[in-house]
């Protein structure tokens, strides 16, 4: 009976997935030529992978390479794919797994960073509030006037989203985040 | 003019390009001219190492390339122009992406200064074909296009080869620069792994030394390899007297006379191939990637099997189905190692395998590929067994188009050597045949090249009949004719209630007439007892053919897996009647093809 509801007549058969999706960060170190991120990205887009974040800039510039940060989403099975995949890239050099390696080192994930500027408008209770609000979260001020703050703030994803958050009601005027930057702890490189 | 060892001398872009065609052995070039490649067919003109072969679309020069590539197992070069030279390109760059085929292709493109201007016959080339390419390089400057060539070169045939796109704008291909010979300097990231690690090879000799319903499951990865990978496949199958099939495309690497052969698995695999690799104990993939045409449903795929595989990339281990045993390196040095390693440990006990082997000749006593004469009509499958018989001794090349006829000709006629058969598996491309026969011909002038066509498929790129005429490359165009593109057909009787939208040719081209437009030579054949006749005068005629073989209207390809169904639950040809093909495929399953 189970059987015959199982869906057959396709050529394309497509099976139930059994695994649980995780959330994963890739670091891929790829030579920083034209068309690079590119090939990367549209890698993701062709094969159907998410991105939850992406960060690259060039990291060695004598060699000209660059670290592409990748935050990723799927099964274990589907990120051994994104792996090879991306090995398969003529420019990228190795492609490292923080996550699994973190739990390889008996760590809980690997250590990630990310960095915001928000800009908050606003006068009265409302802007001392942001600031203290600011002071507690450890941003610092880095443009003001009398009717605005730009704010910096660094740490985790989590520490960010929370941070917007309380300032929406305080004046909230824009957002500008750059991804995850993220590695290992320990003294091994990737 | 040249010699290969010039040391930095200066040149033009144009003139590097050709050089570096020379310096990478290259003797036949297949392209198309237009304004932004002008300077390099200026420089082709002005010299006689390089041989250009002037196609009717650049796609016919991309699989004409192919053909090339797969017949002699060197790279294929394809010349085309920017803008609609490039776009046309296309087709042909996936098709050799999905059947690891390695093939150069040159583009021209705008001047620098006019590149993002929307030029005229401007397209973003390395954008458009970077998701079809294994790497592409737009050059933009002249001192580095001739280093760029040469990785070119070196990345399309070494690894799991494929194709590369060198776009080379016009103002590049005027300017001087320094020339630098080829050199052996592969970039630090692209380091494919050829050798495969000792242990796993180790691992799999004793999985399999263990096996009581073994199997080998052989790819193209076996001929991209090398004859000397063929060779090794024969040695060990004979080693191990296990039994062995192989993808469509693997035929030829291990023979078809030789009596361990199953026939090819898959969706129109022998009833024999399938069977056994749904009931198998231990499979050993070497050099296939378990194709969705190869696997069936999934969850139902070789149920109760250990799988070892030999993949040269990474990517294609636990793609689809999970791997036991993964070895990755070229399957040519693996299958040394594993042929040493099972000389060495191994003791072949050949008698283990007897009941294995009696249940095989059980699945094969079902004759699954059997299909009933008519003495009135020619049956399509009749059709490739006469062109067989009458041309297996002489030295064939076989390239085909997509569909019915394909799967017939891969039923129907045997290989025996690697690199004879030419046909378009992962892409599946109605045209490839024909421009790829002429392909083949170029590369062996003196061989038989015959495409097993079908109607509707060989009209897609029929203009390479004028350049098969302009070279005298006398290449065989065997259309099995039926009036229908035959496989969308059976499709259609399959999934859609019989119900044949647009599946009919109802206006078809005179072919005997058109073959005799074209300068060729075109025959017609519609009776059974004509046909061995035909086929001599199609084989003794030194220019190319179209040979219009009217066949049975209606005949379908059998035996099949139904799509989504397991190897075991296959529609065998005396099975299939039209209750049972009308309800092979359930409502719900239609919805997802």
């Amino acid at each position: 009976m189970a059987q015959h509801l199982q869906p057959t007549g396709s050529a394309y058969f497509i099976a139930k997935e059994t695994e649980k999706p995780e959330t994963h960060t890739l670091s891929v170190l790829v030579d920083n030529e034209p068309g690079v991120l590119a090939r990367v990205i549209g890698l993701f887009s062709g094969r159907g992978y998410n991105i939850e974040s992406l960060t690259v800039s060039e990291t060695e510039h004598e060699k000209h390479l660059s670290r592409i940060t990748i935050v990723t989403r799927g099964t274990p099975h589907v990120m051994e794919q994104i792996k090879n995949q991306l090995e398969r890239i003529v420019p990228v050099h190795r492609v490292v797994d923080l996550s699994v390696r973190s739990h390889e080192l008996g760590q809980e994930r690997p250590l990630e960073r990310e960095l915001a500027l928000v800009k908050v408008a606003g006068t009265g209770e409302a802007r001392v509030e942001a600031l203290r609000l600011a002071d507690a979260f450890r941003a610092s001020v880095i443009d003001a006037n009398t009717e605005h703050f730009i704010f910096e703030i660094t740490g985790k994803g989590s520490k960010l989203d929370q941070f917007i958050a309380i300032m929406k009601p305080l004046g909230l005027v824009e957002i500008c985040r750059t991804g995850v930057a993220a590695m290992n702890r320990g003294p091994q490189g990737m | 003019m040249s010699n290969g060892q010039s040391e930095r001398r200066e040149m033009t872009g144009a003139e590097m390009v050709v050089q570096a065609l020379k310096d990478n052995g290259v003797k036949h070039v297949f392209g198309y001219p237009g304004g932004a490649v002008l300077p390099i067919y200026d420089e082709i003109f002005q010299q006689d190492e390089v041989e250009h072969i002037l196609v009717r679309h650049e796609q016919g020069a991309g699989h004409a390339a192919e053909g090339y590539a797969r017949s002699t197992g060197r790279a294929g070069v394809m010349l085309v122009t920017s803008g609609p030279g490039a776009t046309n390109a296309v087709t042909p760059l996936q098709d050799a992406l999905m059947d690891s085929i390695p093939l150069v292709c040159l583009t021209g493109q705008v001047p620098t200064s006019l590149i993002g201007s929307d030029a005229f016959q401007e397209c973003d080339t390395v954008g458009i074909t970077r998701p079809c390419t294994k790497h592409n390089w737009l050059v933009k400057d002249v001192n580095e296009l001739a280093a760029t060539i040469h990785e070119a070169f070196h990345v399309a045939t070494t690894g799991r080869p494929g194709p590369v796109v060198v776009d080379i704008p016009k103002d590049v291909q005027f300017a001087k620069g320094f020339y630098v010979p080829p050199q052996i300097a592969p970039r630090t990231s692209y380091q494919p792994k050829v050798q495969g690690d000792l242990e796993k090879v180790k691992a799999a000799v004793e999985l399999m030394a263990s096996a009581k319903k073994p199997i080998i499951y052989s790819g193209g990865g076996v001929i991209n390899s090398g004859p000397e990978a063929s060779h090794l496949l024969r040695e060990l199958v004979d080693l191990t007297g296990f039994p062995i099939t192989s993808t469509l495309m693997g035929l030829g690497a291990y023979p078809a006379s030789g009596k361990n052969w199953l026939g090819m698995l898959g969706m129109h695999g022998t009833y024999e191939a399938n069977m056994a690799m749904h009931d198998c104990d231990v499979m050993v993939c070497i050099g296939a990637r378990f194709d969705d045409r190869i696997t069936g449903r999934l969850n139902a795929f070789a149920p109760n099997s250990k799988k070892i595989h030999i993949d040269i990339d990474p990517s294609s281990i636990n793609k689809n189905v999970h791997t036991d045993v993964p070895i990755i390196g070229d399957v040519g040095r693996v299958l040394e190692d594993l042929v040493r390693l099972w000389r060495a440990s191994a003791k072949a006990d050949k008698k283990a395998l007897y009941p294995w082997w009696e249940q095989i000749a059980k699945w094969r006593a079902r004759d699954s590929l059997a299909y009933k004469m008519n003495n009135d009509v020619i049956m399509p499958q009749y059709a490739i067994q006469r062109l067989y018989a009458l041309t297996k001794d002489m030295d064939t090349y076989i390239t085909t188009e997509v569909g019915q006829h394909q799967m017939w000709a891969a039923q129907h006629y045997h290989f025996d050597k690697p690199n004879r058969w030419m046909t378009s598996g992962g892409l599946g491309t109605m045209g490839y045949g024909l421009p790829a026969a002429l392909g083949v011909q170029i590369a062996h002038p003196n061989a038989l090249v015959v495409d097993i066509a079908g109607d509707a498929s060989v009209q897609m790129t029929m203009q390479e009949m004028s350049a098969a005429v302009q070279y005298d490359a006398p290449i065989k165009i065997f259309i099995l004719n039926n009036q229908y593109m035959g496989m969308v057909r059976q499709w259609q009787q399959l999934l859609h209630g019989n119900r044949l939208s647009h599946s009919y040719t109802e206006a078809m081209p005179d072919f005997v007439k058109l073959a005799e437009a074209y300068g060729g030579h075109g025959i017609r054949c519609e009776k059974p007892d004509e046909l061995d006749d035909a086929i001599k005068e199609m084989i003794s005629v030194r220019k190319p053919v179209l040979f219009d073989c009217r066949v049975a209207t209606l005949a379908n390809c059998f035996p099949m897996i139904p799509s989504g169904k397991a190897h075991n639950e296959m529609l065998l040809p005396d099975e299939a009647t039209d209750e049972a093909v009308a309800n092979a495929i359930d409502a719900k399953g239609r919805e997802l093809v």
